[in-house]
């Protein structure tokens, strides 16, 4: 096993013995069987109200423990000088980043399954039909997950745990809202503002793009195609901020 | 044949506003640490003892100077390979047990999962840590915590071991252990560099030292070399039945005299004075209890050393005292 590898396996073993994850799984398991709940109180579309909320649940815990993990990721290594012994090794500090961020990776994989295996119990247990176009969703998911740890991870290499939970948390949102804002502006004779989004557009991520809930839920999958070019966007995307948090982590003083 | 050289090393950070000069760390230290010796970094807290390390670790950048390790720019990650390092009071991995601790940092340094294993064993029973081999490191006292440290820094079996305050914060018996480690690593043909400001320690087992105050060397070499042992610094005379007060010739002669019953203590500033005391003593028929010179210690030099850059830029000195 390579030196990524073992930084890897080090930060998923971490993640392992923290309990505040496996809190968090067990919370998108209880909202998850909360949609049975919500959808015995909707009249129609039962099984639209159970997918809907499952997937979103999915979505926001694997989220939050992208954001949250992923600044520590970092910063703890840092404040708690665990770092020192690390970089004392004939490791390179690329290979100390990207060993963490895959290890991060490893560990929201092994959550969304969990999730994800939770899930479809439930669409099983209430007869919803389980379409590939769930999976798909799912897949998605992922890939913004990976976005936003890359995201964290970025901004934790050079700022506070505080100032980069601000940032990626901005940035995710914004991620989903440029594409909104650059249709707002499309009509208009341009000008500051829409130069503006214009430059948003391309900077920030396109979250929404890799956002097929919605049309997940009542079954209409994603075109092969689509699925490719976003999972392609996605991984791209954040494989130019791991490279960018390399750079930066390697002029860094501890 | 030297293992470190730092050669007019200087660290400044900004000071974060516009017009306020930059906080100087480090101004110009240059330093040789010789192969296969024991070398002690002493200095006061903030003296930069710890960013002189980071900067030989490459852990930190310097502003300007040079540095090497093993003949390689410090900071080189192949040579790493051969630099064990325990930083000051170590925060490790508290959720791994001692086992997989040294597993991760044998993998780290690139030795194989047999070899791992076997150097585990070895060091687990060097540092008397057998009976805590699956124990998880958040249950370790700050002597074990300090021990498995010190492991993790030799576990690849390194030429070179650089040490951060290894004995703080430990018990006389963990001291000791410490002691007896960085001694053996010596026996083994290994070179030390370990920082402190416990000068005991540094008294009893380094081969070298370097002083080092507020981001300069201000005096290396041999301890016996800096502190000039053969030199007598003070002498303490105790006698009885004597009348000190208001003798013009005792009080010319002494530093300091101390009256308790008719027990007193005399301090003289050298052993020159020595005869003309006694003469007195004996002049007022009172008894000689005790004639006790004091030699220059390592502590005598620090403090003086400390005393001496609070008021002069400090000049830096190779085998000998600062001028």
């Amino acid at each position: 096993m390579g030196v990524i590898g073992v930084i890897a396996v080090n930060a998923f073993r971490e993640s392992l013995r923290d309990k505040i994850l496996y809190n968090l799984v067990l919370f998108a398991g209880l909202l998850i069987g909360l949609s049975v709940l919500l959808a015995d109180l909707s009249i129609t579309e039962h099984h639209k109200v159970i997918a809907d909320m499952g997937l979103a649940a999915i979505n926001l815990i694997g989220v939050i423990i992208a954001m949250f993990v992923g600044i520590s990721l970092v910063n703890k290594e840092i404040e708690r000088r665990t770092i020192y012994t690390i970089m004392a090794r004939p490791i390179s500090r690329s290979f100390f980043i990207l060993g963490k961020y895959f290890g991060l990776a490893l560990t929201l994989l092994v959550n969304m399954s969990v999730m994800l295996a939770v899930f479809l119990l439930t669409l099983w247990l209430y007869h919803v039909p389980i379409k590939p176009s769930l999976f798909q969703a799912v897949q998605l998911m992922f890939v913004e997950i990976l976005v936003v740890t890359a995201i964290a991870l970025f901004f934790s290499t050079f700022t506070s745990s505080t100032l980069s939970a601000i940032f990626t948390l901005g940035l995710y949102v914004i991620g989903h809202l440029t594409a909104d804002l650059r249709a707002m502006v499309a009509n208009s004779e341009g000008g500051f503002g829409k130069a503006v989004v214009d430059l948003l557009y391309y900077l920030c991520p396109n979250l929404e793009m890799l956002n097929i809930k919605g049309q997940a839920a009542v079954g209409v999958a994603a075109a092969p195609e689509y699925m490719m070019l976003a999972s392609l966007y996605g991984v791209l995307y954040a494989g130019v901020l791991l490279t960018g948090a390399c750079l930066v982590f390697q002029r860094r003083d501890f | 044949m030297d293992d470190i050289v730092t050669e007019d090393l200087s660290k400044s950070y900004p000071s974060g506003w516009p017009g306020r000069p930059p906080f100087v760390a480090l101004d110009g230290l240059s330093l040789t640490v010789r192969r296969g010796e024991i070398f002690g970094f002493l200095g006061p807290n903030g003296a930069g003892k710890t960013t002189t390390l980071k900067i030989l670790l490459g852990l930190v950048r310097a502003t300007s100077g040079r540095a090497l390790l093993l003949g390689q720019p410090a900071g080189d990650v192949a040579t790493r390979r051969r630099i064990g390092f325990l930083p000051e009071s170590p925060y490790f991995y508290d959720y791994l047990t001692a086992e997989e601790f040294l597993g991760f940092y044998g993998q780290l340094a690139g030795l194989s999962r047999a070899v791992t294993t076997q150097r585990m064993d070895e060091l687990l029973q060097l540092v008397g840590l057998e009976e805590a081999r699956t124990r998880q490191l958040r249950k370790f006292s700050k002597g074990m915590l300090q021990r498995i440290g010190l492991a993790q820094a030799i576990i690849h079996d390194p030429e070179l071991v650089i040490l951060d305050e290894p004995m703080t914060g430990l018990d006389p018996v963990g001291r000791k252990q410490v002691r007896d480690l960085i001694l053996s690593l010596r026996d083994q043909g290994k070179t030390v560099f370990f920082s402190t400001h416990i000068l005991h320690d540094v008294e009893m087992i380094c081969d070298r030292v370097g002083l080092v105050m507020k981001g300069r060397l201000v005096a290396s070499g041999r301890v016996d070399e800096l502190v000039r042992q053969d030199h007598i610094q003070s002498v303490e005379i105790v006698c009885q039945h004597i009348k000190t007060q208001g003798n013009a010739l005792i009080h010319s002669l002494a530093t300091r005299v101390l009256q308790q019953g008719p027990q007193c203590l005399i301090v003289l500033p050298s052993p020159d004075a020595v005869d003309a005391l006694v003469g007195e003593i004996r002049r007022q028929g009172g008894r000689l209890l005790s004639v006790t010179p004091h030699k220059a210690s390592l502590e005598d030099l620090f403090f003086h050393e400390a005393s001496q850059t609070a008021s002069r830029a400090p000049a830096h000195v190779t085998g000998g005292r600062a001028s």
